[in-house]
């Protein structure tokens, strides 16, 4: 090797400068007013009052859950399905996947609150029909819904990636020495395609666990999740800290689960984007 | 099964697809509900372009959006740059690792940690930051694009063919010139996807921007938020079906520069082929003189 320029050894000053300031420095000071009271003197008391919340965090990880393993049941057949699909038509849907997930969130969840709403196209439809009118926007089915709904894509998308890197000639090998179908997929598709789960299971998994928009948009203000909680904490500075405190559990929580869920893979749980 | 499977596929695609069609297709309707439709019209988007607070929100996110991600991909490209260089693979596991924090953890973290810090650093005295606004969103976007840059980049550098940095340091080039003539040249498809989808994230995003802004500096996500929070306006539905339309335009510009990237990996070259390309790049600077 030559000697190293100075662009060399300089070249990342600048992110890791940024790195400290603005992603390291953020989070020291989350755990420095999860530990101090309002006039900045270290107490536990934010974090002793966090078992007041522990009916959130149990709903919230709740509903979390299940609008995880429900885009499971749903996504992981359809990621099966595509990559069955000729090349070209598997990068058409692949494209039709990618587009919701770029349509703002915000807007996604809109969309479904209109439909969904009292008055909403879905009820006029029921009263045609002579269901009559159902309500919806305030159920936990509609907050499950919602979730299930904008984050599906990031459950298939993963899954998808792993499975079409899957070498074919492993799948002619296990029919050859007759496996059937259903075996094949149990035995060699699902466990090779292992690492893909995880990653999407993460990834619907948190941006769940911590959203606030859908529980106030669909479930109409009668659901508190750990992110309406956090949120309402920092509209007001006297309870920052409180809220600190639930991020930070929230954080550890999340750590933790994604840590786990990386020693079920193999792949060291590399985040496919 | 296999028309079952293609079935199951069209099922999940049209429910996918419904409510923002439906959404869109109402944004046209004159009678501005949704409960039925009377008759097209673009009167809901005459009102929100006569709406002063949304055209404001509309600059507000594209100029924040452009300064964002142009930071963003600065100090990305540079760091890819560096961090390919890097020898210590301790040191290159660590910055890779807490770059990723921002993706790894909820939105509301990260928004959360930025305001705490931007709260903290405001309490000190004499400090430059006065109030939440455009410093603080334009700190907290650049902070969550650099990852996704480094991303795009950081494999184009691995993939670069090492010899052509060496051959144009052998003959003369200085380091800079080589970064600026050869090194940038070769990963630009992915600088530029890396730009790209850093300002889609920028415009894109709520969560974060909800914690760091104050209501001087709004974008449009957080107009939409405040409009949807209380009554809604049902001009809100033709900002959104607009929303969809720039960020389908954005999406498909993403994929063109990544197929155009894809066709000029280098690929294994024979040593005939690598001198081909060094004196493409080098005519280049041939030209400019």
């Amino acid at each position: 090797m030559k000697k190293r320029s100075f662009l060399d050894t300089f070249a990342a000053i600048p992110h890791i400068v940024w790195v400290i300031l603005f992603i390291i420095a953020p989070l020291v000071f989350v755990v420095f007013f999860a530990f101090t009271d309002t006039y900045g003197n270290f107490t536990f008391d934010n974090i002793s009052m966090l078992s007041s919340y522990a009916h959130i965090f149990v709903l919230s990880i709740c509903f979390a859950l299940i609008a995880t393993v429900i885009c499971l049941l749903i996504g992981y057949p359809l990621a099966f399905f595509i990559s069955q699909c000729k090349p070209s038509t598997q990068k058409v849907i692949i494209v039709l996947l990618m587009l919701p997930m770029w349509i703002s969130l915000l807007i996604r969840t809109y969309s479904l609150m209109a439909l969904l709403d009292n008055g909403g196209l879905l009820n006029s439809l029921f009263e045609v029909i002579g269901i009559g009118r159902v309500k919806m926007i305030g159920t936990s089915g509609a907050v499950i819904l919602g979730m299930v709904y904008d984050f599906l894509p990031y459950m298939v998308l993963p899954i998808y990636t792993s499975i079409s890197k899957l070498d074919p000639k492993l799948l002619e090998a296990a029919s050859d020495l007759g496996c059937s179908n259903f075996k094949t997929i149990t035995k060699v598709v699902l466990p090779l395609s292992a690492p893909g789960v995880v990653s999407g299971i993460t990834m619907v998994f948190v941006p769940s666990i911590s959203t606030f928009y859908i529980s106030q948009k669909l479930g109409g203000g009668s659901f508190d999740l750990i992110g309406d909680t956090i949120e309402r904490q920092f509209q007001n500075v006297s309870t920052y800290n409180v809220g600190a405190a639930i991020s930070l559990v929230m954080m550890i929580l999340i750590l933790i689960s994604v840590a786990i869920m990386n020693k079920f893979s193999d792949d060291g749980g590399e985040i496919i984007v | 099964m296999k028309t079952l499977s293609r079935i199951y596929t069209w099922i999940i695609f049209i429910l996918l697809y419904a409510p923002i069609i439906i959404l869109i297709l109402f944004s046209f309707n004159d009678a501005g509900t949704l409960n039925k439709f009377t008759g097209i019209s673009f009167k809901w988007y005459v009102e929100l372009f006569r709406d002063q607070a949304a055209l404001n929100a509309l600059r507000n996110s594209l100029v924040l959006a452009v300064s964002s991600s142009l930071l963003a991909t600065v100090i990305g490209t540079l760091a890819a740059f560096g961090i390919n260089k890097m020898r210590s693979k301790f040191l290159r596991g660590v910055i890779r690792s807490l770059t990723n924090i921002p993706m790894m953890n909820p939105d509301i973290v990260t928004g959360v940690s930025m305001m705490l810090l931007f709260v903290a650093a405001m309490a000190v005295p004499f400090s430059p930051l006065k109030k939440l606004g455009f410093t603080t969103m334009l700190i907290s976007h650049t902070t969550f694009n650099i990852p996704y840059v480094i991303l795009s980049v950081l494999p184009r550098f691995k993939q670069m063919d090492i010899h052509l940095t060496e051959a144009a340091l052998d003959l003369g080039c200085p380091p800079g010139r080589t970064f600026m003539k050869v090194e940038l040249p070769l990963v630009l498809p992915g600088v530029i996807s890396g730009l790209m989808l850093g300002f889609t994230l920028s415009l894109d995003d709520f969560v974060i921007s909800h914690f760091v802004s104050s209501p001087d500096f709004q974008t449009l996500p957080l107009y939409v938020y405040n409009q949807t929070a209380h009554e809604v306006k049902y001009s809100m539905y033709a900002l959104c079906a607009l929303m969809v339309f720039v960020i389908l335009v954005l999406l498909l510009l993403v994929n063109f520069a990544g197929k155009k990237g894809e066709e000029t990996k280098p690929k294994k070259s024979s040593a005939k082929k690598r001198r081909q390309q060094m004196r493409e790049l080098l005519s280049g600077k041939e030209n400019a003189q």
